[in-house]
């Protein structure tokens, strides 16, 4: 029974990790970039999630009313003031920038927030459960899973349901074909990274209330969502659901045979993964 | 005279050290059918990228009706009204056939070309309308590389190369399209290899020599010495 209970609390963790990568996943599909400032984007969440419920005195989740729409916002003022001039042949020069971006973002919450361990008061969502067969499962986690579910459902049908969709596809295949057709590439990435940190400003929520954070955990972060990414197999949405949700059993699985194997255990599985599908599990476009 | 809707003066392009066309002046009249030819790495295709707006060009090089384009981007010479069916065809991959016949439609520009009037025109798409484009045949391809150009409705369609690497019964089938896309008083500028072809459809040709116009005239009059001579720049 424990052990099963380790599997089912791996596999609602594994929502979180889904929520992390799936903003990773898009602008990766979309543009070929590789966001390294991305776990401190989803730290930046969680900190204007708290500046918002204590500003306001609401419930975290109802910070997300203003938090989805500012981190959407600095995605698009992000991506067309500073990422699109780095984008081009080279995989280098958006990977040193978005380097850039995570140290400075990091040394701002430090200046705004301090380094002291912040959380976000839930209330009674926080501890509340539910037995199902003999498991004691969190509101929480739950939750968080299935919201990843929807998100990641959401995500697909804006994908391959809707002209905008359309756009993010054809300016991916090919940018200078899209732009005939008048999709200016500045705008579709602009759009596709304010997409992306839409999910990220939800994923920082489910964060900042489910533990506590503080500005130097971004890094671990970013590891979790590329590794749930890797896992699943690029530009398959769907397999990085799958992927956070391996990536989730694999640590509490670990950390049931020593508590000190938690992460170890995730990373080891990863590379397990890696080398013998490196491609990931479910990779969209053959390699 | 007609005012012509495309001009171009002293155009020239580059890519990166590398000059490609060399001072390049064409005028393609309205509802013209103008056939550019020249051999390979002559600068057909940079000409047709160049107006396409794919090229880095200088802003008074390109007027299109009057206005000039040379420094606008492709999304926005797009929205004025200039197509291009790129060489290779290059449909999205990722995209069913509809959706690359809809993306192409994204500009809406007033006019006859609806999904359904390029299915009239090209009836095996409508059949294949939910495959992937990739899962298409060569010339069916083609076809929706042109009818992806049409949607947009635009007033001056560039087709480059569109006969490359097709069955010569389907390049038949394509340039018997020709009219009927042309017809509507659409001004189109073809560039093709293949000289035949593309002076049985065009009333005037340019033919174009290591970055320059080598000769120039109205395809009836001009023969075929002179554009051996201008095509291989032999004396």
């Amino acid at each position: 029974m424990d052990w099963l209970n380790a599997i089912v609390q791996g596999t609602l963790l594994g929502g979180l990790y889904a929520l992390f990568a799936a903003g990773l996943s898009l602008i990766f599909g979309v543009m070929r970039l590789v966001n390294i400032a991305h776990g401190d984007l989803i730290v930046l969440a969680a900190y204007l999630g708290l500046t918002t419920t204590v500003a306001l005195g609401v419930h975290p989740l109802l910070a997300l009313i203003v938090v989805v729409p500012a981190m959407a916002a600095i995605g698009y003022a992000l991506q067309r003031g500073i990422l699109n001039q780095t984008l081009g042949d080279d995989l280098l020069p958006p990977l040193l920038v978005t380097f850039g971006i995570s140290v400075i973002l990091q040394n701002a919450l430090l200046e705004v927030y301090t380094a002291d361990p912040q959380k976000m008061n839930a209330g009674a969502l926080e501890t509340a459960s539910f037995d199902l067969g003999g498991l004691t499962l969190g509101w929480l986690p739950v939750l968080t899973m299935l919201v990843a579910i929807a998100v990641i459902a959401g995500l697909q049908w804006v994908f391959y349901r809707t002209p905008l969709g359309r756009a993010f596809r054809a300016t991916s295949d090919n940018q200078d074909i899209a732009q005939l057709m008048g999709l200016n590439k500045a705008h579709v990435f602009g759009l596709a990274m304010a997409l992306a940190l839409a999910v990220t400003a939800i994923a920082g929520l489910f964060l900042g209330i489910r533990t506590s954070f503080d500005p130097s955990i971004g890094g671990g972060r970013l590891i979790f969502g590329f590794e749930a990414v890797i896992i699943g197999g690029l530009g398959n949405l769907w397999g990085t659901l799958a992927g956070g949700v391996i990536l989730g059993v694999a640590q509490t699985i670990g950390a049931k045979i020593d508590p000190g194997w938690q992460l170890l255990a995730g990373h080891i599985v990863f590379l397990l993964i890696l080398a013998v599908r490196p491609n990931g599990l479910f990779p969209r476009v053959a390699a | 005279m007609p005012e012509p809707i495309l001009n171009t003066r002293g155009l020239t392009a580059f890519y990166k050290d590398f000059q490609a066309l060399y001072g390049v002046d064409l005028s393609v009249d309205q509802g013209e059918v103008l056939a550019i030819i020249g051999a390979n790495g002559a600068g057909k295709s940079t000409l047709l990228r160049s107006i396409a707006g794919l090229m880095r060009n200088g802003a008074d090089q390109i007027a299109f009706k009057g206005q000039p384009i040379g420094a606008l981007r492709a999304d926005q010479v797009a929205a004025l009204g200039i197509a291009l069916v790129p060489e290779g065809r290059q449909l999205f991959p990722s995209l069913s056939v509809e959706e690359n016949l809809l993306i192409g439609g994204r500009i809406k520009r007033p006019g006859p070309w609806s999904l359904e009037a390029v299915y009239k025109l090209f009836p095996i798409l409508k059949e294949r309308r939910n495959q992937a484009s990739t899962s298409l045949s060569g010339g069916q391809q083609q076809m929706v590389a042109i009818g992806r150009a049409l949607m947009s409705n635009p007033d001056l369609i560039l087709f480059d190369e569109i006969s490359l690497g097709l069955a010569p019964i389907i390049i038949k089938d394509i340039y018997d399209a020709l009219p009927g896309i042309v017809g509507g008083g659409m001004s189109a500028v073809i560039v093709e290899q293949d000289i035949s072809k593309a002076l049985s459809v065009s009333s005037r040709v340019y033919c174009l020599q290591e970055g320059r116009v080598s000769l120039e005239g109205a395809t009836g009059e001009i023969s075929r010495e002179a554009i051996s001579r201008a095509y291989f720049g032999v004396e």
